[in-house]
């Protein structure tokens, strides 16, 4: 049967206008003369996957930039780095330092036309032009503005351009940061912003996706008492981590999923002896669910889970024996090792979130009815037959150790119904569900009911797969005194759970705040609390603070982040829409910052990048945001660093990020490596550029108080215009390009190598003026130590040596090799490419000197090349190169004393690297190796975090039933669309407070 | 590369790429440190005490002759008169009580004279000077205002460098036996080599004349003569390639400067200087007073090595004028 769909007949859609509302939308569709009335439930948004249906007619309401997730997206704002900005305050500063310059030597033309110059007419005659003195010295300001422009770094941009694209090509070609699996190498998507990532103290982060994989995998359980899963070895013991053996074969079962991995053959060998409790475990695993299945070929089984940690459930149970094969709304097909046996599906009692447990209650072929449960433990655990006591202890034991693992956990039980209770209690049920008010409330009660005494089978453990490495990635971020926010459009349940195994929460910490209020106030209240208790947490630790500080507690963000002891603030999606307000943007901001994890859940779009822009506007403090999905595009637009996951989700966050990568782990070598190498290189090469152009060009301002403040420069015009561009402008760059400070293994070693970052140390308005002050002092050596030689010497032979070009070329000679020294003594790191360019520049400043100052290009152009002769008469004078010599040791000594007073004094911590690794102490000291630690089991999970309810009902409805499996069905209507109803009243409740309609949802509508 | 080929977007494995370079780290510790303000310091100390004890051989005398107005020197008329009338002739003793070992050096020096300044620096135009034909008749705009005279005809030598040539002229003499024997002065050698090779070059003659050659050209306003009337006599130092012209035109990188006048190494002085009483005459024609300048003679040894010279200064000093001659 083809598919025939709307499209056979017109209509029309009336609605709203694009807006960035994801739970609200409103229209009407005309079609066939028929007016029907379209919601929020009728529109999938952007993005939205599709579960247990091949096909679908929709309609496109709303097109790229229209759609409400791109409408949540933010404006592109042109991101630019503090460095850019500072130095684009520096180059102003200079500028007026010109313009000061300037004016100083105006004057002092003024000045010395009206004393001497006037007198001094009769050999050199004022041009027409010039009447007076004041207007001579008005020209001279200009000629001077035009000879120290070269204070202002023109060509600093042009390098800074160079330096950064060859760092963003040293992150394309990381091999390190490449993954082999999506062939996706780390790609730098702009060249503005490297030396930024030296810098970051606020991460944001996505969690699905980018923490986590979305994959659920089946990791441990316990079956009556005794816990399988562990990784034993031949003898039977734990065996430590990475030395696994062998996966259990389930090659007996032809029907398993060849993907399931489970390392404990105990359990197999448990269900082939036909322990009964196991068989009971894996046959509710195969029957309590909601999942779909679906054959395309004999044997190929393909399982649609609404939420991926059901999938891993039943998939657990289909490797194990316990094939879920088929259902219908009133059977289900399950093959218990190889016997196909079809349960009759009496009800299926639904997931919801204050249920936190999901039942079906089934008919077995031999007629007994039996109710199967699985739930979070601390409902279950209250509702077992009071006979499971000692099995519940040992349980919760495990349990214990489950969670302090990072896993997720459900407990599981059955309860055998007699025959005329469960025919009585369906009947109250059928009754209930036909009420037309309160029906909500009289069917939970039903369910309470039946839910009661239940045995107790075991409980499953379920890993929600982290990303590769992202625990000791946010370890070592941690350590690098970086913070880490979660913002998620996740359950606070999930988050917090995903917080644990990434070893952001620890039980170690002294409390972690929950904020749900629904109110202003009630948020304002927790809020305040919070902050009372942390306050009141470290005043018992001993650094006591007075109740006056208490009190002006919203004004204090020294006191708080003073705190003594570990705190973590989780805040929902409603409550942060009211902390996000104007008035108490900053006692939220505060109340997290002073603690050391925060976990925003049930965040859209939008407010991800309110809380960005809430640091960035109070903090000052560089943030990046990672995500990977476009429901993150907003937040990475709006940090200063937006970093992509290129995953599965698509390419928005990629499009809009300023790197992408495959796998957050990335994020530290991208920060502590590349970030922090940017950061010093940059730093180092501004340091640097500033000064040689300070030595370079202050030299003529030195001597505009010896000739005659007439503009005069120092230098001959082919040394200036080749100064910047030939001869010290590739050593600089390949120290900006290629310098290194500690290996990039270190930089892991020691994340607190990355702190000088943070607190901008390396280059601010301090270092600038140091560099300057160099600059300048370097400057006036280089004048007056040749001016001293030069106002007394002669040469050899008694001839002129003190002429201008003599002059000149000492100076520029001088001011070549000086600064030269000063970039090898900059250079931490030679490589080839450093010597090069560096012996480089020297040999080609002394070769193109000879060639200006030879006599073949006299000839042909005298009046160009007037310095002919020039090198070879005064380079060969011993008292030049003597004055050359002077002048070097007398520039660089000082700068070598205090380098070396420093780092013997007062290391840093880079030089004591450095240092450790020169003297070679190779062992291995200080790694930080990431065990994991078991922890005292306060956290676990409830139920299946990803489920949403009403699923069970469609089941149930058959709905969702393909026609194959409909037609082998005795399909009996029943109220065919209050399970759509119930569905939509969920939702309703659940995305109230601009949360995600569909945040339960995961993956399958993420926002 | 070729590995890149083979799988799209697989980064190189190379140093280059994966920053892994060999590389030298040098790390400024004491065992480098340390040494190198040793060694720098024990070469420089070196280096002073040589220069220390060569230079206490050194002689220097300095003489100063402008004639400050109310001064009680014989060049004092001159200073007085120059501005009016033409060269003027005055002399002055000096007394060398410890003979200057040879060969000796006469330098005159100016004072506060702006050779360096951009504008006097750039007037002057180098291709009419290294002897080209179009160039000697084209000046360069530079040269303004002495690039064509009234007539319209080009100034040879032009601009203000070659205009305000020193010309003062001297002449030395010892006190032998009661009379005053002149010392010989050596003009040759006292400019650059490749300046006067290269760069000064006479044009090409005109029937063996250079007079011929000039035809058309000006002489620089302050000039006495043209420029082919200097050292008329000697075809090697006439012209452009007068090696006192050169000299000037090396034009001086501070306002104080002295240039190489003559050198005494001939006759009976090529070991110098004996002691005893001299006199110097100077044919006084460069004005400095109009600008409150002064003019100086020095004696001087050039360099580290034994020698002495004799150093004339020229000094145009800002308010006074004093007259001095300094013997070193």
């Amino acid at each position: 049967m083809l598919p025939c769909g709307p499209s056979a007949s017109s209509g029309e859609v009336i609605c709203e206008t694009p807006n960035n509302k994801l739970d609200k939308f409103s229209g009407t569709l005309y079609w066939k003369e028929n007016k029907y009335l379209l919601s929020n439930q009728n529109m999938l948004l952007r993005g939205c996957v599709l579960r247990n249906t091949e096909w679908c007619f929709g309609l496109v309401i709303f097109a790229g930039p229209d759609t409400k997730l791109m409408q949540n997206s933010g404006r592109t704002k042109f991101k630019r780095t503090s460095i850019d900005r500072l130095m684009n305050t520096l180059v102003l500063w200079i500028f007026g330092f010109l313009v000061c310059m300037g004016v100083i030597l105006a004057f002092g033309n003024a000045i010395w036309e009206y004393k001497v110059g006037a007198r001094f007419q009769m050999y050199l005659p004022w041009d027409t032009a010039v009447d007076s003195a004041a207007f001579s010295g008005f020209l001279s300001f200009w000629s001077y503005i035009i000879i120290l422009n070269t204070v202002v770094p023109i060509s600093l941009y042009v390098s800074v351009e160079v330096i950064r694209l060859g760092h963003s090509y040293f992150i394309n070609w990381d091999k390190k940061m490449y993954c082999a699996k999506r062939r996706t190498p780390a790609e730098a998507r702009t060249t503005t912003l490297n030396e930024e990532l030296g810098q970051v103290e606020y991460i944001f982060s996505d969690k699905t996706g980018t923490l986590t994989q979305n994959i659920m995998v089946f990791s441990k359980c316990s079956v009556h008492g005794r816990s399988y899963g562990d990784v034993q070895d031949m003898l039977g013991h734990k065996a430590e981590l990475g030395e696994r053996p062998e996966p259990v074969d389930f090659s007996f079962n032809p029907l398993a999923d060849p993907r399931f991995r489970f390392w404990d053959a105990g359990l197999l060998a448990a269900v082939q002896l036909g322990n009964p409790h196991v068989h009971e475990f894996f046959r509710l695993l195969s029957l309590c669910h909601t999942v779909m299945s679906e054959e395309k070929n004999e044997g190929e089984l393909y399982y649609k889970a609404q939420s991926p940690d059901e999938g891993a459930l039943v998939t657990a149970a289909r490797n194990f024996g316990f094939v879920f094969r088929a259902r219908t709304p009133k059977t289900i097909t399950v093959h218990e090792l190889g016997h196909a046996i079809t349960y009759q599906l009496l009800a299926i009692l639904d997931f919801n979130n204050v249920r936190k447990r999901m039942s079906v209650i089934v008919r077995n072929p031999e007629g007994k009815i039996r109710l199967y449960c699985k739930g979070a433990d601390t409902i279950l655990l209250e509702r077992l037959h009071p006979a499971n006591l000692e099995l519940a202890s040992i349980t919760t034991d495990h349990l214990n150790e489950y969670a302090g693992e990072g896993l997720r956990t459900l407990v599981l039980a059955y309860k055998d119904l007699e025959e005329g209770y469960y025919g009585d209690w369906a009947e109250r049920l059928r009754r209930a569900s036909l009420a037309p008010d309160a029906r909500e409330d009289r069917l939970a009660r039903l369910y309470d009911e039946v839910e009661h005494d239940m045995m107790l089978l075991g409980a499953t453990a379920i890993e929600d797969k982290l990303q590769q490495g992202v625990p000791e990635t946010i370890a070592i971020l941690t350590l690098a005194n970086i913070k880490i926010w979660v913002l998620t459009g996740d359950k606070p349940e999930t988050a917090v759970n995903i917080g644990y195994s990434c070893k952001m929460l620890t039980d170690d910490m002294t409390e972690v705040f929950v904020v749900t209020g629904h109110t202003v106030l009630e948020v304002r209240e927790e809020l305040r609390k919070a902050r009372e208790k942390m306050m009141d947490g470290s005043r018992s630790m001993g650094n006591g603070f007075s109740c006056q500080e208490k009190l002006c507690s919203s004004k204090l963000p020294s006191v708080l982040e003073a705190i003594a002891g570990e705190y973590a603030l989780v805040i929902n999606g409603h409550s942060l829409a009211h902390a996000l307000e104007a008035d108490m943007e900053l006692e939220f901001l505060e109340t997290a910052c002073a603690c050391k994890a925060v976990i925003c859940c049930r965040v859209t779009p939008l407010q991800k990048a309110q809380v960005v822009e809430l640091v960035k506007k109070y903090k000052k403090a560089v943030t990046l945001a990672i995500g990977d999905g476009a429901n993150d595009v907003s937040m990475i637009k709006t940090a200063h660093i937006g970093v992509g996951i290129s995953g599965l989700e698509g390419i928005q966050a990629v499009l809009a990020a300023d790197y992408s990568f495959s796998q957050f782990k990335f994020l530290q070598r991208l920060l502590l490596v590349h970030g922090r190498w940017s950061y010093l290189r940059m730093c180092k090469f501004l340091c640097y550029f500033f000064y040689k152009n300070f030595a370079f060009t202050m030299v003529h301002f030195w001597f505009g108080f010896f000739c005659g403040f007439s503009a005069q420069t120092v230098y001959d015009q082919y040394f200036i215009t080749l100064y910047n561009i030939v001869y010290t402008s590739l050593p600089v760059l390949a120290m900006g390009v290629f310098d290194q400070d500690v290996p990039e293994q270190r930089s892991m070693e020691y994340p607190k190598l990355y702190e000088p970052g943070q607190l901008n140390l390396l280059f601010n308005k301090r270092e600038f003026f140091i560099c300057i002050a160099q600059g300048i002092y370097t400057s006036v050596l280089m004048f007056f130590i040749p001016y001293g030689v030069f106002a007394d010497a002669t040469r050899g032979d008694g001839a002129q040596l003190a002429d201008y070009q003599s002059f000149a070329v000492t100076v520029a000679t001088s001011l070549v090799i000086v600064v030269s020294v000063q970039i090898g003594l900059d250079t931490g790191f030679w490589t080839a490419i450093n010597h090069f360019f560096i012996w480089g520049s020297l040999a080609v400043y002394f070769a193109i000197l000879f060639a200006m100052h030879s006599n073949g290009l006299f000839q042909m152009f005298p009046n160009q090349f007037r310095f002919v002769g020039n090198a070879q008469n005064t380079l060969a004078q011993p008292i030049v190169w003597l004055t050359i010599a002077l002048t070097t040791v007398v520039c660089i000594m000082p700068v070598v004393a205090f380098r070396f007073l420093k780092l013997d004094l007062k290391p840093e911590l880079s030089d004591t690297v450095r240092y450790t690794q020169l003297v070679r102490k190779k062992q291995k000291t200080q790694h930080r190796c990431m065990r994991r630690v078991g922890r005292a089991g306060s956290r676990r999970s409830g139920y299946a975090f990803s489920h949403q309810e009403g699923f069970g009902e469609l089941i149930m409805s058959g709905k969702n039933m393909r026609l194959s499996s409909l037609a082998l069905s005795s399909f009996t209507t029943r109220s065919s669309t209050s399970w759509i109803e119930t569905l939509r009243k969920k939702k309703g409740g659940d995305s109230s407070n601009a949360s995600s309609p569909s945040g339960g949802a995961d993956k399958t509508l993420k926002v | 590369m070729a590995a890149a080929r083979r799988e799209r977007g697989r980064p190189d494995r190379t140093a280059f790429t994966q920053q892994r370079l060999p590389a030298w780290q040098p790390l400024l510790s004491a065992g480098i440190a340390l040494p190198l303000f040793f060694t720098l310091g024990l070469a420089g100390l070196a280096v002073g005490l040589g220069l220390h004890f060569s230079s206490g051989t050194i002689r220097e005398l300095e003489l100063d002759y402008t004639g400050a107005l109310g001064s009680n020197q014989d060049c004092a008329r001159c200073t007085n008169a120059s501005a009016t009338s033409g060269p003027c002739l005055c002399t002055l003793h000096f007394e060398l009580a410890e003979p200057f070992p040879g060969p000796v050096c006469l330098y005159y020096q100016l004072s506060n004279y702006y050779q360096n300044h951009r504008r006097y620096g750039v007037s002057r135009d180098d291709l009419q000077l290294s002897g080209d034909p179009w160039g000697l008749r084209h000046p360069a705009e530079e040269c303004w205002p002495y690039r064509r005279d009234p007539r319209g005809q080009a100034v040879a030598p032009c601009g203000a460098v070659a205009n305000s040539l020193f010309n003062d002229t001297f002449a030395l003499h010892r006190l032998v036996n009661g009379s005053f024997m002149p010392v010989p002065l050596d003009s040759r050698g006292i400019s650059w080599w490749t300046d006067s090779n290269v760069k000064f070059r006479n044009p090409e003659l005109v029937n063996g004349s250079l007079a011929t050659a000039f035809w058309g050209t000006s002489k620089p306003p302050n000039w006495p003569c043209a420029a082919y009337l200097l050292d008329a006599g000697n075809p090697n130092n006439t012209g452009f390639v007068n090696e006192d012209f050169i000299v000037w035109m090396r034009t001086a990188a501070l306002p104080t400067f002295r240039k190489l006048y003559r050198r005494v190494h001939q006759g009976n002085f090529s070991a110098g200087l004996p002691r005893g009483t001299y006199r110097l005459d100077i044919n006084y024609s460069y004005p400095v007073l109009p600008f409150k300048g002064t003019k100086k003679k020095t004696k001087k040894h050039p360099d580290l090595v034994r020698m002495a010279e004799l150093v004339v200064h020229n000094v145009i000093r800002e308010y006074y004028v004093p007259n001095r001659l300094l013997l070193s």
